[in-house]
């Protein structure tokens, strides 16, 4: 459970190294403070050395890669750590770190459990894998500190990193696909589709295989196939028509939300909570249903890196650089549309995550999906984990989608008057 | 592989490397390509020219895959195009598109190794990829802003990188559009010296050019596109002629050896239905440039013109055989012989008006001077002095001082190749009265 602190505890050490690293590989100035890290991934990506013929402040892609996650790693790991302290009871740090790798598991036996499944008046019983884990660490840790840390807070947090890292990998990849900073992971219609599912279910009673989670997942997923489909012609899916027919689709499902909405009765409140997108209900059940679906999602896109550089230079000359364009497309759009229907089904609509994160992600970085993508996806969870404690910590609890959309629109509008205008 | 151009992939059997046949090709019913058909070797470097809308860039993206034909097949290394995934395809055509504009800033050499993707499995490394990125950063010149962001550079600079790109790939064809639109005269000649180096290796290239002079100078061979079918196919000298170009690209043209590298250049010249001197007969003497154009000039605008006395060989005698004239020639550097004289003061005899332009020996001089009407042309553009009009020839056709000649000519008859019809229209309704 919880990657995050996983890859944390690993990380930790060399968090001063990490952090210098990632701001030399930023300026493009490394000058081989640790020019270990660059030769290895040299040697990794199996490129020949050729003596003098690369300048020394180039590096490849994957040591960029990497000393930029380990980077964010780093800061990944605070906030997670900084948000588990946080709370009506507070909590210290170094507490909150004993009971977090405490809370650390590897998953080490599987066994088939039932669930019984209601669809209409009909059950069925549905087999589940069920996993058990084995703990890594055992810190001698005050019993109500770490059921706190353990039950209530660090299954949010984890919740958090997931979809964050989902959201803004799925971002990451939008925009790279539709070639616009502006596009975003629920831009063929995913989120709308997730939406109404989620809401029908709410509003409408109704009983279905895994709930609400599983309404807006199929909903979500049923939208991005319905969306591709228009917008296919003869093996062709043009990015123009798919953007065109997921606005067209997200506003006809807007409607559809809202009239549910006003049949939707006492369970209105509710509705409008998933909407919003929320996180409070976290359970380490959403984080088991999610994270594995969030890792295939994101080893593929990672897989596809390269490929959606060249697609960056226009479909036309990406076929004639060896890229099966359509194909590709395919893939890509499929993906990305699991792994942000897997996020928002158990987060809601959770907004600009996917759309500001990429977008800051790329003015650091550069626009090379090598390094944009995971760098991306690490940044994301953390954004999301720093806004849903924000959201947790005032008086009042506040759905985190209101929190990011507070956040992020202002950046957004400012990216639109300073700089990302010119280069739309 | 080790290098872009060295060794190209693919077998050494016989038979052309790119073999398009009978193509049919469009949008939608409405064919852009007509039954093309059309080989280039493999050592070859053919050049495309015709028209805006020949189906130029059609032809090229049914080569490097982009569009499948309609109908006909294109072969590529003996395989089908159609049939070959595109990884198969990159290997074996790289392109040069036209609009080479870059979204994302990616640093240059990103985007020239991205060139090294068809031949990259997904997992797998590339051990060649930066030999071959290297090679082709030095062979276009773009090596030393290798670490700048694409959309900083200027767009010529942006065009050879992306030939570069198209190097890096190392494929034995190589499918240019536009290579030269945007490139400054240096690098045009160089960009197009680099591809015909590159089929020196071996490699097959195919260029659209719009630029029918540089493609005249660098294409072994060239193929005139027009209305979606080759109207010609061959050698730019056989190939180039004043009729085709005025059929495909629907304008006169005058087209001469390049007194410099010897490949045909193409002059458009002013359409004929809109300044006409077709009752006119002129007669032509002079030299260099001036002459020339001066010829070109008053044939297409229908007049008929004699032309004589003019250098052997030179620059006016080849335009006016490009016109279907007979020209009275003199060595450059003997004395005007009285048979060549004679002929001339035939032709002068017939002629309504005569024409002076640039140098002529002094002999000649007084024997025009002696036509009722004459023109003088004097080329502004030639430069002051005028001793540029022909190179090498400085005695027989000696430029006569500018001060004792202008005075003969009064300023109603002194023209510019340019202005020369309506001068000689001008000079023959109204008569210059003579003064002497």
């Amino acid at each position: 459970m919880g990657t995050g602190t996983g890859t944390g505890s690993g990380t930790a050490t060399d968090a001063g190294t990490g952090t210098g690293t990632g701001t030399d590989a930023g300026t493009g100035t490394g000058t081989g403070t640790d020019a270990g890290t660059g030769t290895d991934a040299d040697a990794a990506e199996s490129d020949t050395e050729t003596p003098g013929a690369r300048p020394a402040n180039r590096r490849s892609a994957t040591a960029r890669a990497l000393a930029w996650s380990t980077g964010l790693s780093v800061v990944l790991v605070a906030v997670v750590l900084a948000s588990a302290a946080i709370g009506p009871v507070s909590l210290s740090l170094p507490v909150v770190a004993k009971a977090s790798l405490n809370a650390v598991a590897l998953p080490t036996g599987v066994t088939l459990a039932s669930t019984s499944v209601g669809l209409g008046g009909a059950t069925a019983t549905v087999p589940v894998p069920d996993l058990t884990y084995t703990s890594l660490f055992a810190f001698p840790v005050d019993s109500t500190a770490e059921t706190i840390v353990r039950s209530v807070r660090l299954p949010r947090i984890a919740l958090a990193v997931v979809v964050g890292v989902a959201l803004a990998s799925a971002g990451t990849v939008m925009q790279g696909f539709f070639r616009n900073p502006m596009a975003d992971p629920s831009i063929v219609g995913v989120s709308s589709g997730a939406a109404v599912g989620a809401v029908a279910t709410i509003a409408l009673s109704l009983s279905i295989p895994f709930g609400v989670q599983g309404a807006a997942f199929a909903g979500a997923l049923v939208t991005a196939f319905a969306v591709y489909l228009i917008a296919t012609e003869d093996g062709r899916t043009p990015v123009a028509t798919l953007l065109l027919a997921g606005v067209a689709v997200q506003t006809f499902l807007g409607a559809v939300v809202s009239y549910l909405l006003l049949q939707a009765g006492e369970s209105v409140e509710q509705a409008l909570y998933w909407l919003m997108g929320r996180l409070h209900t976290a359970t380490w059940g959403q984080v088991e249903a999610t994270l594995p679906v969030a890792v295939v999602c994101l080893v593929v896109l990672l897989a596809y890196a390269r490929d959606l550089n060249v697609l960056l230079l226009g479909e036309e000359d990406a076929h004639t650089l060896g890229i099966e364009v359509e194909r590709t497309k395919r893939i890509l759009l499929a993906v990305s549309s699991i792994v942000t229907a897997a996020a928002v089904a158990v987060a809601g609509v959770v907004g600009f995550v996917g759309l500001v994160v990429p977008h800051m992600l790329r003015l650091v970085v550069g626009p090379d999906h090598r390094v944009l993508l995971p760098t991306s996806a690490i940044a994301g969870g953390a954004f999301l984990v720093a806004t849903d404690t924000l959201a947790r910590a005032g008086p009042a609890e506040l759905p985190v989608g209101i929190v990011t959309a507070a956040v992020g629109a202002p950046f957004f509008l400012y990216l639109l008057v300073t700089r990302e205008v010119h280069s739309l | 592989m080790t290098g872009p151009d060295d060794e190209p992939a693919g077998s050494e059997e016989g038979g052309p490397l790119v073999a398009i046949r009978e193509v049919v090709a469009g949008y939608g019913g409405d064919p852009v390509l007509d039954g093309v058909s059309l080989s280039v070797e493999r050592g070859e470097f053919v050049g495309l020219v015709g028209p805006n809308g020949a189906g130029k860039t059609t032809l090229l993206q049914t080569i490097n895959g982009v569009r499948d034909p309609d109908s006909g097949q294109v072969l590529v290394d003996g395989a089908s195009v159609d049939d070959l995934s595109s990884k198969a395809a990159s290997r074996r055509v790289a392109t040069v598109p036209q609009d080479t504009t870059v979204a994302f800033e990616f640093p240059v050499e990103d985007v020239v190794e991205m060139g090294r993707t068809p031949h990259r499995g997904r997992f797998g490394g590339d051990p060649d990829a930066r030999d071959a990125v290297e090679r082709a950063l030095e062979r276009t010149d773009t090596a030393r802003f290798r670490a700048r962001s694409v959309g900083s550079l200027s767009g010529g600079e942006r065009q050879r990188v992306v030939l570069a790109r198209a190097l890096a790939q190392a494929t034995p064809v190589l499918v240019l559009d536009e290579p030269t639109a945007s490139l400054d005269v240096n690098h045009q000649v160089r960009t197009l010296e680099l591809v015909r180096e590159s089929t020196r290796g071996g490699k097959a290239a195919l260029a659209a050019i719009h630029d029918l002079d540089l493609a005249a100078r660098f294409c072994d061979r060239l193929v005139v596109l027009a209305d979606g079918e080759v109207r010609a196919v061959g050698p730019p000298e056989e190939v180039l002629t004043g009729e085709r170009v005025a059929a495909v690209f629907d304008t006169p043209a005058a087209v001469v050896p390049s007194p410099v590298t010897g490949a045909p250049t193409v002059t458009p010249l002013p359409d004929p239905t809109t300044e006409s001197a077709a009752d006119l007969c002129v007669h032509v003497a002079g030299s260099g440039t001036t002459a020339a154009r001066t010829i070109a000039t008053l044939a297409a605008a229908g007049a008929t013109v004699t032309v004589g006395v003019v250098p052997t060989d030179g620059l006016a005698a080849s335009v006016a055989r490009e016109h279907g004239i007979d020209p009275v020639e003199a060595s450059p550097f003997a004395p005007v012989d009285a048979a060549t004289e004679a002929a001339a003061r035939d032709s002068l005899a017939a002629a309504d008006v005569a024409v002076v332009a640039g140098a002529l020996p002094p002999s000649l001089h007084a024997l025009v001077r002696d036509h009722d009407a004459v023109v003088r042309v004097t080329d502004d553009r030639a430069g002051q002095s005028g001793h540029d009009d022909e190179v090498g020839n400085p005695t027989a056709f000696s430029t006569e001082d500018a001060t004792g000649t202008a005075g003969e000519f009064s300023p109603d008859s002194r023209a510019t190749p340019e202005t020369v019809v309506e001068t000689v229209e001008r000079v023959t309704t109204a008569p210059v009265a003579a003064d002497d």
